[in-house]
């Protein structure tokens, strides 16, 4: 939030002011700044908020308090500035010269060293945040995953161009593959008898279950991939879409997968660290991907299918590797999905998840890394801060969503490469 | 399988697929002029169904009150008039809020917008009818005729006999009136037709209007058929009406009707066959199959790379 006020492109007036003010301020600076909001909320966050008339911390930054007790909302926003916002601001004002020193040192070291620092004082901040209470951690998990989730979709929407509604059928795919990897081998369950193996190594044999389940849901994405060769556009979408409902039917159908009742009975597996670390892995990859040859290809076989055909780009080798990509990354995420749930059923991977999947998308920005993150971490937020409006939540969003499609039909921050260096360099 | 139970199946796909086909062709009629599919158009017939439903308890409720006392028949009459006029200032209005603003946008732009405004108008059916199921008000008492061992009521037989009509009235107006002639020009070619001093926005609102009251029509009658409602049923129906405008090719509003019908057929043989749990995978399998290797529809135009995105 603070990010977008300092690198903001036009601001006006007041917000000029605010961004002129931060301008010296470094990416570490904020990171370490949340770091202390963060550990100083474990400290004191419990007694500040009883003595500003509050039972317990507010999980949301406030939002579900303004919704849920008006009374309690000068308390909050008392709460939200004295825990949040004030410590933040005044690390990252008073210490920027001294952040700007290390990040001039971590600068001039290989990026992995800089990212890699910077990723694991980001992971601490989501630590210590999250560690507050459970509400916090799932939904955290929550949001992770479906950053996956959207840039995965965004690959095939956004880059290639496809208006595929088939990343709920990869979803469940990756979701069932990766449950009865675990469930199978490693849990004592009725319904396939006791553990082959024991969970000790759960760190190794997770990643390596969530690659077989991309694997999985990648070879799902051949029935898309296939006949996407001869036909575009609406009829793609129709196939991805009875793609979705086929294997959502299929899973209803097989009993030993508990059919519409579902699957239960996951590990415990998909802890923060893990979805942390796996998403930002696959950030990674995917940002490489889109900004590969290949994403230039995808670009092309978008704009101009013929065009990009003469160019030497090999238009069914493209489409294929990207229908593939994309579902081994929709598929990880169903996995760690299963794993954060502990309960998976067929009914979760319907229309519904496919609305919510679009519209992190488009209310990000198509063809952007930076969108998909904006508009998958917004979406989930407006969807747990709307939540004590109960369904009229249902109405705010789409109007939301209406909104952004009519002003930006493209989304809020579309065809914008993920600029690392730039987002890493010292200021000052 | 002996004759008779075929013929009892061929029936009750007919009902079946007719309310698919006049869903249907609001999205095909929508397509041909727009270039683009109304996905709001299933939740517009959920809510023509309710608009249906409250009209209907309310004329009877004022009869029974001895208010305004009504003959059943009038009051469907009046329902079903009144239904489509509501429902098509619907129409009329999604198309002014949802898709008129997003004309030059990508077209994947306008299906987001009506992705959203079909959820709009769930929840807001949902919020003011409630969760719970209500039960359509039966206005005309079924009677059962038997035909050769086959059984036909009443109902079915109106409103195979009404869609029927409802296709045929749409044809004629599309191809012998002026409006229609303005809409085929539309669809014909969308940059030369306000040259000849025809508006687009009224042919689009048109357009709605019509796809929108044929969706109230299909409502009722579903209301009457399978007397029990509630808000998510134009998930359901929309979307497989939507994979039948597809089907039938885009744009064409015979293939509309006719996959239509195909779908019920399909999902009424597949649930008769086979277990009823493997209705939707085997229709979609159908369907996948169908446009795997006819990917233009059964009457569709092949796509061309250069059509308006």
């Amino acid at each position: 939030m603070h990010q977008t006020t300092s690198t903001a492109s036009h601001p006006r007036g007041s917000l000029e002011l605010v961004r002129r003010f931060f301008a010296n301020v470094p990416l570490l600076a904020w990171f370490c700044g949340a770091l202390v909001a963060v550990i100083l909320e474990r400290a004191v966050g419990l007694s500040m908020a009883q003595s500003l008339g509050m039972p317990r911390i507010p999980v949301l930054f406030g939002f579900l308090v303004f919704l849920k007790q008006p009374a309690l909302i000068p308390g909050a926003l008392g709460y939200v500035l004295l825990m949040n916002i004030l410590p933040i601001c005044i690390t990252a004002k008073i210490g920027a010269p001294v952040f700007n020193l290390v990040s001039r040192i971590l600068y001039k070291m290989p990026l992995v060293v800089t990212a890699l620092v910077h990723l694991a004082v980001l992971y601490a901040v989501f630590h210590f945040w999250a560690d507050v209470n459970a509400y916090r951690m799932i939904m955290l998990k929550m949001m992770l995953i479906s950053i996956l989730l959207t840039l995965s979709l965004n690959v095939i929407n956004g880059y290639m161009g496809e208006f595929s509604c088939s990343h709920p059928g990869f979803m469940a795919l990756g979701a069932y593959a990766a449950s009865l990897f675990t469930v199978g081998l490693f849990v004592n369950d009725q319904l396939f008898g006791p553990a082959m193996m024991t969970s000790d190594y759960a760190v190794v044999f997770f990643p390596l279950g969530l690659f077989f389940t991309g694997l999985v849901s990648a070879l799902g994405a051949l029935v898309i991939a296939i006949p996407s060769f001869k036909t575009r556009g609406d009829y793609l979408a129709i196939i991805s879409l009875a793609f979705t409902f086929i294997i959502k039917s299929v899973l209803e159908n097989l009993e030993f997968l508990g059919g519409p009742r579902g699957l239960s009975g996951q590990p415990d597996w998909s802890s923060l660290p893990m979805v942390f670390i796996i998403v930002v892995f696959g950030v990674w990859v995917i940002n490489n991907f889109v900004t590969s040859t290949m994403g230039k290809a995808l670009n092309a076989v978008r704009d101009d299918e013929i065009a990009a055909e003469a160019m030497t780009v090999d238009t069914r080798k493209t489409k294929i590797i990207a229908f593939m990509f994309a579902a081994f990354w929709a598929g990880v995420a169903g996995g760690l999905f299963a794993h954060v749930l502990r309960f998976v059923n067929p009914s979760t991977f319907g229309i519904q998840k496919l609305a919510e999947v679009l519209a992190m998308v488009y209310f990000g920005g198509l063809n952007s890394v930076y969108g998909s993150i904006v508009g998958a971490v917004s979406i989930s937020l407006l969807g747990e801060a709307l939540r004590p409006l109960e369904i009229l939540k249902w109405i705010i969003i789409p109007l939301l969503l209406i909104l952004v499609m009519i002003f930006r039909p493209r989304g809020l921050i579309s065809f914008k490469e993920f600029n690392i260096h730039n987002l890493l360099k010292p200021r000052g | 399988m002996n004759l008779t139970f075929f013929f009892q199946n061929v029936v009750n796909a007919l009902q079946w697929g007719s309310f698919y086909a006049l869903i249907a062709l609001g999205y095909s009629m929508v397509y041909s002029i727009l270039m683009l599919f109304n996905f709001a158009h299933g939740d517009i017939f959920m809510v023509g169904t309710y608009i249906g439903f409250v009209l209907t308890t309310g004329l009877v409720a004022l009869s029974a009150a001895g208010i305004v006392v009504l003959p059943n028949w009038l009051i469907l009459v009046l329902t079903i008039v009144l239904a489509m006029l509501f429902t098509s200032c619907l129409g009329m209005l999604v198309e002014r809020i949802g898709y008129r603003p997003l004309r030059g946008a990508p077209r994947a732009s306008a299906a987001i917008t009506g992705l959203m405004i079909g959820i709009i108008l769930q929840t807001t059916v949902l919020s003011i009818m409630g969760a719970q199921r209500v039960l359509y008000p039966s206005l005309i008492p079924t009677t059962a005729y038997t035909v050769g061992g086959v059984s036909v009521t009443n109902i079915k037989i109106m409103i195979v006999f009404v869609s029927i009509a409802l296709m045929i009235a749409l044809h004629q107006f599309v191809q012998h009136s002026k409006w229609g002639m303005a809409m085929r020009a539309m669809a014909y070619d969308y940059a030369v037709v306000p040259l000849m001093g025809i508006s687009i926005n009224a042919i689009a609102a048109l357009t709605f209007a019509i796809g929108s009251a044929l969706a109230a029509v299909a409502g009722i009658m579903y209301g009457m058929a399978y007397p029990i409602l509630d808000p998510s049923m134009g998930i359901l129906f929309g979307w497989k009406s939507f994979v039948a405008a597809i089907l039938g090719g885009r744009g064409s509003i015979m293939g509309a009707c006719i996959a239509g019908f195909l779908i019920g057929f399909i999902e009424i043989f597949v649930a008769t066959i086979f277990p009823s749990t493997l209705r939707d995978l085997i229709a979609y399998s159908i369907i996948l199959f169908i446009l795997v290797f006819r990917p233009h529809g059964l009457f569709g135009e092949p796509y061309s790379a250069r059509l308006r995105l």
